[in-house]
């Protein structure tokens, strides 16, 4: 029989995390974020966080909302633009921001959800990113040692899931949330749908459940669009 | 150069049309923010070419219509964007794994500045706030075919075309083409070598505007963008 990671709600789904710890957030700019989780971190309090996330959020929305609560200690992204308040806590030494390379972060996340403690990447070398970093070369190509992350926690979210945590992701809101669920020793999945056991086809699920440890049914999503473009009806 | 900041030879709009021109039949290609995004427009029709972007979609479409537009679907710049029929979407690691594994034919972005060896610096100007590298870094380690768009020239009417890049590296000797808004430029053996002029454009003009090594060939055409 399946085994059962249902859990009430974002409150259920947060318990446990401290002051400290690392925790990574799915999510590519505002698309795929875990909206319930991070309200919920919010209210819990819990500071000198580090938090690993391709980007920091808006000033008042995704993971703006734990800066603005000074709750960050550490960013570790690969773009971090669009937010003022982190500007102006990264500039006044408040926090502490690792860049990485896109790539380089998915794999890294991916690697540490798979066993794997490093690999080499041509992605950053002969940049600042290389900075004490092992060089090997590969037919000839220099590339560069990059290390494995993990996480206390990982927050991702899905379009469906079921009760043994399989989740569906819709569109480009996937993005990194099945490597960060990998990665995670707890995993903490919220899914705008929690469907019934055996709801799911098991040819199309996009991440086993083995990767989640708790999956809740989220609620009042704003999926907030943060660059709308549109053509004009007329124009086409 | 300041005629050409107030009357550029080419626009936005000129420079991504003739970078339209070096897509093939057949080929998958990454545009960046920007000049490089425009690209897409000028695709003949008929050709086949699937567009990435790294979030995670093959097969972009046009921005779409006004009420039609989801929040879980959007370019790596973030827009609200629209999926082909045959489109496929997947995760960040799957992505990268399609650029870092060279499934990609052709990545076209912007830069700041790029050097005569090929090193390209697009993502950080030191003393001011720095937003991060995105997905450059690895672009630019990895695909073979990586062309850049950009202005000829800085605000300030400084070259961008240097002997050496100044601002931190994105990059090191990996740009093959430079498509500015003055001429179309090989990068090989430590030089830019001109292939070909904007409408207007003299050859003068052009090495007058190029800081870096220039090897100017006996004829020059003029670029052929209808």
């Amino acid at each position: 029989m399946a085994i059962s990671k249902t859990v009430e709600g974002p409150e259920a789904g947060c318990a446990g995390v401290q002051s400290g710890m690392t925790l990574m957030l799915g999510g590519f700019g505002l698309c795929g974020i875990p909206e319930c989780s991070i309200a919920e971190l919010v209210k819990l309090g819990a500071k000198d966080l580090t938090c690993i996330s391709n980007n920091a959020g808006v000033d008042d929305f995704g993971l703006g909302l734990l800066l603005q609560k000074r709750q960050i200690r550490k960013m570790i992204s690969s773009y971090v633009g669009e937010n003022d308040e982190f500007e102006r806590q990264m500039l006044s030494g408040e926090l502490e921001v690792d860049l990485i390379p896109q790539g380089s972060l998915a794999e890294r996340c991916r690697a540490g959800g798979a066993g794997i403690p490093a690999f080499f990447t041509p992605a950053g070398y002969g940049t600042e990113v290389a900075e004490g970093k092992e060089v090997r070369e590969f037919d000839g190509k220099p590339h560069i040692l990059e290390s494995a992350l993990t996480a206390d926690f990982a927050f991702v979210k899905a379009w469906k899931g079921d009760s043994a945590g399989n989740l569906v992701f819709k569109a480009t809101a996937r993005n990194f949330n099945p490597m960060m669920a990998m990665a995670g020793k707890i995993t903490v999945a919220e899914v705008e749908e929690l469907v019934p056991l055996g709801a799911l086809d098991p040819n199309e699920i996009h991440l086993p459940g083995i990767f989640v440890q708790r999956i809740f049914q989220g609620t009042e999503y704003e999926k907030r669009i943060e660059q709308r473009t549109v053509q004009t009806r007329e124009t086409a | 150069m300041k005629q050409h900041k107030e009357n550029p030879m080419l626009d936005k709009n000129g420079i991504a049309k003739r970078i339209a021109q070096e897509v093939r039949d057949g080929w998958y290609v990454n545009l960046g923010i920007g000049i490089p995004t425009l690209v897409a427009n000028f695709i003949p029709a008929g050709m086949e070419v699937e567009f990435q972007s790294e979030n995670g979609i093959l097969g972009m479409g046009p921005f779409p219509l006004e009420g039609d537009e989801d929040a879980d679907l959007i370019n790596a710049g973030k827009q609200t964007i629209t999926a082909m029929p045959g489109a496929v979407y997947f995760d960040s690691a799957t992505s990268f794994a399609m650029i870092r594994g060279r499934h990609v034919q052709l990545t076209v972005l912007g830069a700041m500045e790029v050097a005569q060896n090929g090193d390209i610096a697009n993502w950080k100007i030191p003393g001011k706030m720095v937003k991060g590298m995105g997905g450059a870094m690895d672009l630019v380690a990895s695909a073979e075919n990586i062309i850049v768009a950009m202005m000829h020239t800085n605000r300030a009417g400084a070259s961008k075309l240097l002997p050496s890049c100044s601002l931190p590296l994105t990059g090191v000797g990996c740009v093959k083409r430079v498509v500015t808004n003055l001429a179309v430029m090989d990068i090989k053996d430590g030089a830019f070598h001109l292939v070909e002029r904007a409408p207007g454009v003299t050859v003068e003009d052009i090495a007058a505007a190029t800081a870096g090594k220039l090897v100017i060939p006996e004829n020059v055409p003029e670029m052929n963008i209808g």
